[in-house]
């Protein structure tokens, strides 16, 4: 069943010749595009010199800001591999019907939908939701960086690792075929034993540590670091999903690390924790990663939510409707996560009472979701509305998110799910929701935030192209998803019987086409922005007429982000700020105590990605010596007591002097 | 956070910034990240403990915890971890006098204590393995030695950290960076002597006396 | 391999029918949804939303009475979405002369949409409780059809379903005989599935027929359902088990009563038998496995598949449950099951044959998650002498 010899060497582990996949044309020309690509990337940086500024400036820097811009561009590339799973699952499926096969066999097709879902919620949506509230929550609370900023860049890090491992598995032996969670017993070592499911396990333990890590740092940010007068129901709304999202992270992802913990026990060791013999229990697994990933659904969505409280306010030019409830609606949403994760396998036979609760408990939470809805409803009511590309992906969501909670309620009823289970009408609801909800999101923030990150606004034609093909391609692709799942098709099929589903395929297939227009036109906006940033440089720092503290700084903001603490009397503090006739100081800097950057985090997180390569392929050398390695960096990290320095108030000055001719010559 | 909060009102008006800026002094939020991270891994325990309580009855035709369990060794062992908690209560108490010295001996102390722990554990289980009881044999026998490992591994972490800090003091001096770490390393010991309390009730006496 | 007489069987075309309703509260339902779901579902043929089966049917009009619940809420929010961005937008007259750009809240607004969705789901929530508690996968059918009541003397039909990689065995105790990727029930005749697993999880899952529920190694699910009309369905897996899921579909044949005799006699004739050395050979991963009829299978052979103690020598996971018990509850001196040489796996179970309390826990059934409703006491399904295995010749 698998490609990985049984027979391990003491240099290579299970490594051989065999492992590369040259059987495989499909990952032949990938690699090529990949290695030609990297290629082009490695030699315009060094044809530029920009190794030593991307080094100092970025790698290793512990500015929240860069750190929260590196997330995104992770997330972004990322997204570009996941996106093309899609395309070839998409493809696979609109082909392969009767005696036609497709192009991809059952072994590669289903590391495809493997990969597919775990890049997409790890390395895609997880990235972008942490860098955006790492690029945001300091600015929104009047802090100069995060509560620790070492732990913030070594975070990042981490999560790059695990995305890098996730990566070689392209091309270094296979990927898990077991879906996107490896329930046991198929993920146990009987039924999977090639790497895939190590490669699985070890990039997401790597990428966890980063995400818990993040999710420390945040809370401790966000409780400690506000500014003087902002009390906790004071705080933007976004500051508080961000809040909710990073309790639900520290409460959920040990119980993930602790499962895959054991999986990996049950594969290496040999322990019976999920085996069918001697007293495991599969079923203990799937409740435990449920545990984790229910609450997971919620981690992306609420900071979704936060942003298009923001954008839904300020591009209607008006205050938050229901601040209170929005945040009682969040902090319930967050407490109701932990309450329904059997929902997600009513199908085991658990008793109907058991059932009922958890159905019930689920649609409990379309109570404070719909409320929320209300809320942004009632924010437009009596708004002026700009219709900026920002407020049209959150109007689009509005529109697409209802539809997917109206599935997602018929789904919570147990009897229901009965039919519909696994079903790609499932599949259906699910990215409905995570696409309309939280891929809608990041893009509105994106739009939303670019130019306080940048400096300069995004191109708004290429933009609405983007959003345009984006919206329809999502109803072509995902509509006919739901129909076929109420004809009973199951999910993760790479060939079917009837003919008389191919049409419904081709059609979702052409949903496709039109999204990778979406991406093409978005990836267009991004270039001809970045050439034309000369023409749409953001002086004034507020170009939305924003509402929160992030707007009342300069774009980009400069690196102690505020030169005065500013002190805050209302949740949407900068419109208050504006309203009161509030002057930007010119005098009267002092030093601003800032952290130092360090390049333990990039190293630490180099040498993991060695010890989950070597414990993927059993090469327990360099396992050994990559923990060592660890420890000791690790160690020799808490040596270094020098992290910190001040900037002057000389340079504050400037910086602000700066500022100051620029907005007079603007007028 | 300060004593002394600096008026957020000129008078009716209200102030937008403050011409002396509110100082977060060095570390102020790392007691609450370490408490944060703390929990994370009280969840991990929390996770082992629910595996442990679904296969504590799953023998897999093997022996249970009457046949297995010494328990006047476990009672031993658990002497030494909390012994260990108090000599290092006593080394937070001269810390916070400025006593390097009895503070480095005190360390000292915790962390032979910590090793006595760690040894008798290893005993414990050789002895099991060589008696046939090994991780592999049955679930209940895999949940055990998971959860008493992991304890068993967080006091080596434990005691790795307390040697890097012993050196740190013996260089730098009781510094207020060195006295945070010292906290932090004092709610780690403490919280490892409180799942072991745990381990010690739900699995070895509980194991025993049912 | 495939039977010839199950092939000349009368195979009905699935119906092009979307929504035929047995009822009138069901008409009413079917107008209302026929607005929402028609255009979506026109021309195909939906089997959830048309099965045949009365469970399937009861779970198609519990989605038809969620999505009109739903669609109370959702109506209004997706106009309102597009009648505010309208009538709001900058520029327009209703933004210049009703513009209030700090009117935030409201009690009576609030109050009212933290309340109408509540509402909703105080009514959905009352739905789901009962009709989770009516359609229970374990709990006997008490209708064939609305108005129909179940004939006292009519059995359930036994089926013990079996999912392996990447196949389906079903084995009919009530008739000795066995099955591969087909199945058949007499029409109107209530059914109990028994089902469980041999190496992965699996869902065993015919649309047309009721909802689906999982397969898992070392336990036991259960379906009860009933097929009204005669016709020949899919069914598949429905839960991904590894590479030759795709194509682990089987036939789920609803037919008359005399042809469902028929199709028991084809199989009697069939000649082939299923014993433990062909099960241990089915067991082997294999994909598109062609349907095939067994005339005798091995006594007991689906508690051994439960047990995993086909092999010759094995010990039941019941046997090892058992003594379990007896060690949980006294160790050496009670159970006598367990001592050192207990590590052995090898060994062959001795304690619980001497032991009559650890045999009485062996009785109690294995559920789905372990998760046993309160109040509701298990029939007990294994016999203490069904572990002991009898030799596969006498019954054959």
């Amino acid at each position: 069943m698998s490609h990985a010899p049984l027979t391990t060497n003491p240099i290579f582990g299970r490594l051989t010749f065999e492992s590369l996949p040259f059987h495989e044309p499909i990952l032949i020309v990938t690699f090529i595009g990949v290695v030609l690509g990297a290629t082009a990337v490695l030699g315009a940086i060094t044809y530029f010199k920009w190794w030593g500024m991307l080094w100092r400036d970025w790698f290793t820097s512990i500015d929240h800001k860069k750190i929260g811009i590196m997330y995104m561009v992770l997330g972004l590339i990322m997204f570009l591999r996941g996106f093309a799973d899609a395309l070839m699952m998409r493809a696979q499926q609109a082909i392969a019907f009767g005696d036609n096969a497709g192009y991809l066999p059952p072994e590669h097709y289903n590391q495809i939908f493997t990969a597919h879902g775990v890049i997409m919620i790890f390395f895609v949506a997880m990235p972008m939701v942490t860098g955006l509230m790492n690029y945001v929550v300091p600015l929104q609370i009047g802090a100069r960086d995060v509560s620790f900023p070492f732990l913030n860049n070594f975070s990042f890090w981490m999560t790059a690792s695990g995305a890098v491992l996730t990566m070689i598995s392209l091309f270094i032996g296979e990927y898990a075929r077991t879906g996107w969670l490896a329930f046991p017993p198929l993920s146990d070592i009987t039924a999977s034993p090639g790497v895939g499911v190590d490669y699985y396990i070890w990039g997401l333990q790597i990428a966890g540590i980063g995400t818990l890590l993040s999710g420390v740092n945040l809370i401790a940010t966000i409780l400690k670091m506000r500014a003087p007068g902002m009390r906790l129901m004071k705080m933007p709304v976004f500051t508080w999903t961000a809040l909710a999202t990073n309790v639900l992270i520290v409460a959920s992802f040990p119980v993930l690390t602790a499962v895959l913990a054991l999986l990996s026990l049950d594969r290496y060791v040999g322990t019976q924790f999920f085996t069918n013999t001697l007293g495991g229990n599969p079923m203990m697994y799937v409740n435990m990663i449920w545990i984790w990933g229910h609450p997971e659904v919620y981690i992306l969505i609420l900071p979704a939510f936060g942003v298009y409280s923001e954008v839904v306010s300020t591009f209607s030019g008006k205050r938050l409707f229901g601040y209170t409830s929005m945040v009682y609606a969040t902090i319930v949403i967050a407490i109701l996560a932990y309450l329904v994760w059997l929902h997600h396998f009513f199908t085991m036979g658990s008793g109907a009472s058991v059932n009922s609760f958890f159905g019930i408990t689920t649609m409990i939470i379309s109570i404070p979701t719909g409320a929320k809805m209300f809320n942004w409803l009632f924010t437009m009511y009596r708004g002026r509305i700009r219709f900026e590309p920002p407020m049209m992906w959150a109007l689009a969501f509005m529109l697409t998110f209802v539809i997917g909670g109206m599935s997602g309620v018929m789904l919570a009823v147990p009897p229901a799910d009965f039919v519909l289970h696994n079903s790609l009408f499932l599949i259906a609801h699910f990215h409905n929701v995570i696409i309309g909800g939280v891929l809608f999101g990041m893009f509105a923030a994106i739009n939303y935030w670019w130019p306080k990150a940048m400096g300069f606004t995004l191109n708004k034609t290429w933009g609405m192209r983007s959003f345009w093909l984006w919206v329809s391609g999502f109803y072509f692709a995902f509509m006919p998803l739901y129909v076929l799942g109420l004809m009973g098709v199951t999910r993760r099929m790479q060939h079917f019987n009837d003919p008389s589903l191919q049409i419904w395929f081709v059609i979702a297939a052409f949903g496709a086409v039109l999204i990778a227009g979406g991406i093409a036109c978005m990836l267009i906006q991004f270039a001809v922005s970045i050439r034309d940033r000369k023409d749409n440089m953001d002086i004034t720092g507020d170009p939305w007429n924003g509402r929160t503290l992030e707007w009342s700084t300069s774009s980009p903001p400069p690196d102690y982000n505020f030169a005065f603490t500013p002190v805050v009397h209302d949740s949407e503090a900068w419109w208050d700020m504006k309203r009161s006739g509030y002057e930007r100081p010119r005098e009267g800097f002092q030093d601003i105590h800032m952290p130092k950057n360090t390049a333990a985090g990039i190293i630490l997180a180099g040498i993991s990605v060695a010890f989950g390569f070597a414990m993927v392929w059993h090469i327990w050398w360099l396992a050994a010596l990559g923990f060592v390695g660890m420890i000791v960096v690790a160690i020799g990290h808490t040596f270094n007591y020098d992290r910190d320095y001040h900037i002057p108030a000389r340079e504050v000055v400037e910086t602000e002097d700066a500022r100051t001719s620029a907005l007079a010559a603007q007028g | 956070m300060s004593t002394t909060t600096p008026s957020l009102y000129d008078g009716d008006r209200p102030l937008f910034h403050l011409a002396e800026e509110p100082h977060h002094p060095d570390g102020h939020s790392t007691m609450l990240g370490f408490w944060l991270y703390l929990m994370s891994d009280c969840l991990i325990f929390a996770a082992l403990f629910a595996m442990y309580a679904t296969t504590a009855q799953s023998f897999g035709g093997g022996p249970g915890p009457k046949e297995l369990f010494e328990l006047p060794l476990v009672a031993l062992n658990t002497a030494m971890l909390l012994f260990s908690s108090i000599t290092y209560g006593f080394a937070m108490l001269v810390m916070e006098k400025g006593n390097k010295g009895a503070t480095l001996l005190w360390l000292a102390i915790t962390g032979l204590f910590g090793a006595a722990f760690l040894s008798i554990e290893l005993y414990e289980f050789s002895h099991l393995i060589h008696e046939g009881a090994t991780p592999q044999s049955s679930a209940f026998l895999s949940s055990f030695f998971t959860l008493v490992g992991t304890h068993g591994l967080h006091v080596t972490v434990g005691i790795v950290w307390l040697i890097t800090l012993m050196v740190q003091v013996g260089r730098k001096g009781l510094i207020p960076a060195n006295k945070r770490r010292l906290m932090c390393l004092s709610m780690f010991w403490h919280f490892l002597d409180v799942v072991w309390i745990g381990v010690f009730t739900f699995v070895y006496l509980m194991g025993v006396a049912r | 391999m495939s039977n010839v007489a199950v092939r000349q069987l009368p195979v009905r075309p699935r119906t092009m029918t979307a929504f035929p309703f047995h009822h009138a509260r069901g008409r009413l339902l079917a107008s209302i949804a026929a607005l929402g779901l028609m255009p979506l579902v026109s021309g195909c043929s939906a089997v959830v939303l048309s099965p045949s089966g009365d469970v399937a049917q009861q779970q198609r009009d519990l989605i038809i009475i969620a999505t009109v619940l739903m669609l109370i809420i959702i109506v209004p929010v997706m106009v309102l979405t597009v009648l505010f961005a309208r009538k709001y937008r900058a520029g327009s007259e209703a933004s210049e002369a009703e513009y209030d750009p700090d009117w935030d809240h409201s009690t009576g607004l609030e109050l009212l949409i933290w309340s109408a969705p509540l509402l909703i789901i105080i009514c959905l929530g009352a739905v789901t409780w009962t009709s989770t508690h009516r359609l229970d996968p374990y709990r006997p059918i008490e209708r064939l059809q609305p108005g129909r009541q179940i004939d006292k003397n009519v059995k359930p039909l036994d089926v013990q379903v079996v999912s392996l990689d990447w196949k389906w065995l079903f084995i009919y105790p009530e008739y000795g005989i066995a099955t591969i990727n087909e199945v058949a029930a007499p029409v109107d005749r209530p059914i109990t599935f028994h089902l469980t697993s041999s190496s992965v999880m699996n869902a065993f899952y015919v649309p047309a027929l009721a909802g689906m529920i999982y397969t898992m190694p070392s336990m036991e699910t259960k379906l009860n359902a009933v097929i009204n009309k005669p016709g020949d369905y899919e069914g598949f897996s429905a839960n991904f088990s590894g590479d030759g899921f795709a194509d682990m579909d089987f036939r789920f044949h609803g037919l008359t009563d005399a042809d469902f005799d028929k199709w028991i006699a084809t199989a009697r004739q069939s000649g082939r038998k299923l014993d433990e050395a062909g099960y241990m050979k089915l067991a082997q991963p294999s994909e598109d496995e062609p349907v095939t009829l067994y005339s005798g299978v091995a006594p007991q052979l689906y508690d051994k598949v439960m047990n995993h103690c086909v092999a010759p020598g094995s010990i039941c996971m019941r046997d090892m449950m058992a003594a379990d018990a007896a060690t949980a509850a006294g160790g050496e001196e009670n159970g006598g099951a367990t001592n050192m040489r207990g590590m052995n796996m090898q060994r062959p179970a001795e304690g619980p044959k001497a032991n009559p309390a650890a045999n009485a826990t062996a009785l109690l059934p294995l559920r789905g998650a372990g998760l046993v409703p309160p109040g509701r006491k298990q029939a007990p399904t294994m016999t203490a002498e069904a572990s002991s295995s009898t030799p596969v010749a006498d019954k054959l």
